[in-house]
């Protein structure tokens, strides 16, 4: 489904990806982690699009296609979504407005009919109780004003709207009290097939309780030093990032 | 023939002896010539070049009028019904024009009558005096023509069920129109109106507007006033509008440009008694070659008054939006609160804001504040909506629209409010 071959990439002249490989097949989740400022959601960032990040090589094939090639909204309606780490607050655009443009400029896309406003409403009924999110919150300007949790939370419920075939989700488990945690965990699994994949950015073991992952990375210094399965999270929670530092700078020298 | 020539020769042909307001209009006329149009070396006219618009070519004076159904047309959706003044080529005509509202409530009849009835005294008294405030001779232009002006009344205590909708038709069939609406406005104690105006260009020429508006309100008066300009690029637009609260009242004015070659709009919130409170809201959205310029004056003369203004701009092609906020507080108006916001966007890379704040300050115990930004859409916020699949042109809407709102947001009529909207949307490319 993805293919990530030796991407770099930098902003203002700082080289922050420095040759990322990654390998994503349909029905798989994949964690990254790594310690802050390692670069992790500047893949995710690299991989939707994001201007400001140029890449200086390597490629990625998504589903087939060139998607460096893709602009950001071209890459989303291909299926690709990413739950930001830090959702943004946009004052004067309604959140149900906002949806309803997203969904139907992606049926466009795919050539189906925009969906007229009983079919709009009742998907929206439908994912709303799977991520247990209020009307009350969609009703409101885009973000604005909502706590972090609500945040994180109506980023999964759009993702459960456009239903994407790869789900990039940057530190969703941050923010979130236990609850929200398990709701948003259940959300995904929900979403889970056999056909569509997840790539999860976290910091913590907790939230893999609840969404198991078939592949763990670490992210260090804009490279994936170890991979491994979930078991490989755990060693994390346990020891700290420092043994894998101390391993890098090690086969560096 | 030149300008000045057609401008004499319409002018002679239209004053008339007999008018109560001849001594108002000969007066205006040598204004006008002994000033002339206003130059860029005037101070107010700086960034706004309007001589050359007047041209050898320019057709003043009446014309013949349109149909009825021509005028049906173009009727707010809504207010197809509702109280309306019909101007062609800036002159007042009584019987394409409407009266919804009772007797009892509304008077509109033309300037010249209500300079000869009980209307007399008020017309003597109130009339020209935006002119204190704009003594150039695009003002003193408008006053000579004043004969072909309308006067209106809102009774004491009555509030209009429907507003009143001036419309403004100028006929550029023939080439280069000049029209120069006059409208004088009273409302009386404790009376509420709403007046929108629209302007329409009937034909393929250029039209050139010039319109001076002055309205009066009393005691505890409501007025929301809603200039929408829409009327296409090949048209030019010099325009006052002069609100004074002759006592304590709330005046409230949105003026919303979405076209035009060169459009300046004055806009005077003239606060004369203590406890007034004024709003002025603006909104232009450039595109092409369009230069607006909004000036706005507040004169706070009396202590107490309340004023806010928000004018935003979002500048596409090569279009120019200018704003200059005056905010005058005299010695005795102390506690007074002014406020006053510019905020702009520049889309077109060949796009340019031009904002100025001048306050003048001469009581101590005052707050005043003013503030103006020039930017870019925000980055941020235009990925993220790009990144759930809405095109960079829709994103661009989508955002651009949420800066409209707080203005059109302002528009307390739902049907003045739903038309500015859809004018909005449509300028904006808005599809899916
Ligand atoms: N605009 C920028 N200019 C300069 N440096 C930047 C810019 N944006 C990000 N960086 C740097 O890139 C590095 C990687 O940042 P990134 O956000 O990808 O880290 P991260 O792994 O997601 O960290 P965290 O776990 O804290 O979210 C950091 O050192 C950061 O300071
Ligand atoms: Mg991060």
């Amino acid at each position: 489904m993805l293919k990530i071959e030796n991407l770099q990439a930098r902003i203002e002249e700082k080289e922050i990806l420095k040759g990322i490989n990654l390998e994503i097949k349909p029905g798989e989740v994949h964690a990254i982690m790594g310690p802050n400022g390692s670069g992790k959601s500047t893949l995710a960032s690299v991989l939707a699009g994001r201007e400001a990040y140029e890449v200086t090589g390597g490629s990625v094939d998504f589903l087939g296609k060139d998607l460096l090639e893709l602009s950001p909204e071209d890459r989303a309606k291909e299926g690709l979504f990413l739950a930001f780490q830090y959702p943004v607050e946009i004052p004067g655009v309604s959140t149900t407005n906002f949806i309803k443009t997203a969904v139907n400029e992606k049926r466009k896309y795919q050539g189906l009919d925009p969906l007229d406003a009983a079919q709009f409403l009742r998907t929206m009924k439908e994912k709303m109780k799977l991520v247990q999110i209020d009307q009350s919150l969609l009703s409101r300007s885009l973000n604005e004003g909502f706590s972090g949790g609500e945040k994180k939370r109506n980023e999964i419920f759009q993702m459960a709207m456009l239903e994407p075939k790869l789900a990039i989700l940057d530190e969703t488990d941050s923010g979130l009290d236990i609850d929200a945690l398990r709701i948003v965990a259940n959300g995904v699994n929900e979403l889970r097939s056999a056909n569509n994949a997840f790539l999860v950015v976290t910091h913590y073991q907790r939230l893999l309780d609840y969404i198991v992952p078939d592949f763990v990375h670490v992210l260090y210094n804009g490279r994936i030093v170890r991979s491994g399965t979930k078991e490989l999270a755990l060693e994390l929670e346990e020891k700290g990032y420092d043994f894998i530092k101390a391993e890098v700078e090690k086969e560096t020298v | 023939m030149d300008v000045k020539t057609i401008l004499q020769d319409t002018f002679t042909a239209s004053s008339s002896a007999h008018s109560g307001l001849s001594a108002f209009q000969q007066e205006s006329w040598t204004n006008f010539s002994n000033w002339g149009l206003p130059a860029l070396k005037h101070e107010e006219w700086r960034y706004t070049r309007i001589r050359n618009l007047f041209t050898d070519k320019l057709i003043a004076g009446q014309h013949q009028l349109p149909t009825k159904e021509t005028i049906s047309s173009y009727m707010l959706p809504g207010l197809e019904s509702s109280n309306s003044i019909i101007f062609v080529n800036g002159y007042f005509v009584p019987e394409l024009s409407h009266i919804q509202d009772d007797e009892s409530s509304l008077i509109i009849k033309s300037l010249d009558t209500a300079s000869k009835d009980e209307d007399a005294p008020f017309v003597k008294q109130n009339l020209g005096h935006s002119a204190r405030y704009h003594t150039d001779g695009i003002n003193a232009l408008n006053g000579a023509f004043a004969a072909g002006g309308v006067y209106m009344r809102v009774k004491k205590g009555k509030s209009l069920t429907a507003p009143v909708a001036i419309y403004h038709f100028s006929d550029s069939s023939n080439g280069l129109r000049f029209s120069q609406p006059r409208v004088l406005v009273n409302i009386e104690a404790g009376a509420q109106a709403t007046v929108v105006e629209h302007y329409i260009n009937l034909g393929s020429g250029d039209t050139l507007t010039n319109e001076v508006l002055e309205i009066c309100t009393s005691q505890d008066a409501v007025l929301y006033y809603i200039k929408i300009q829409d009327e296409g690029n090949a048209s030019s637009h010099t325009g006052t509008t002069h609100i004074r609260q002759l006592a304590k009242s709330l005046t409230h004015a949105v003026t919303i440009t979405l076209s035009g070659k060169v459009v300046r709009n004055n806009l005077n919130m003239v606060m004369e008694a203590e406890h007034g409170e004024s709003h002025m809201y603006g909104l232009y959205l450039l595109e092409g070659e369009t230069l607006a310029d909004n000036h706005t004056i507040v004169d706070n003369a009396m202590p107490h008054c309340y004023s806010n203004e928000l004018y935003k701009g979002i500048m596409d092609g090569h279009s120019t939006g200018v704003f200059n906020g005056k905010i005058f507080v005299r010695k005795d108006a102390q506690k007074t609160n002014a406020y006053q916001s510019n905020k702009n966007i520049l889309i077109g890379s060949n796009s340019a804001a031009n904002t100025k704040p001048q306050l003048e300050i001469f009581a101590d115990d005052v707050k005043c504040s003013h503030g103006c930004t020039i930017g870019k859409l925000d980055e941020d916020a235009l990925f993220y909506l790009r990144a759930r699949g809405i095109s960079i042109e829709n994103a661009q809407a989508l955002l651009l629209h949420a800066f409209a709102m707080d203005i059109l947001d302002q528009i307390k009529d739902e049907h003045v409010r739903a038309f500015a909207d859809q004018l909005i949307s449509k300028r904006l490319l808005f599809t899916i």
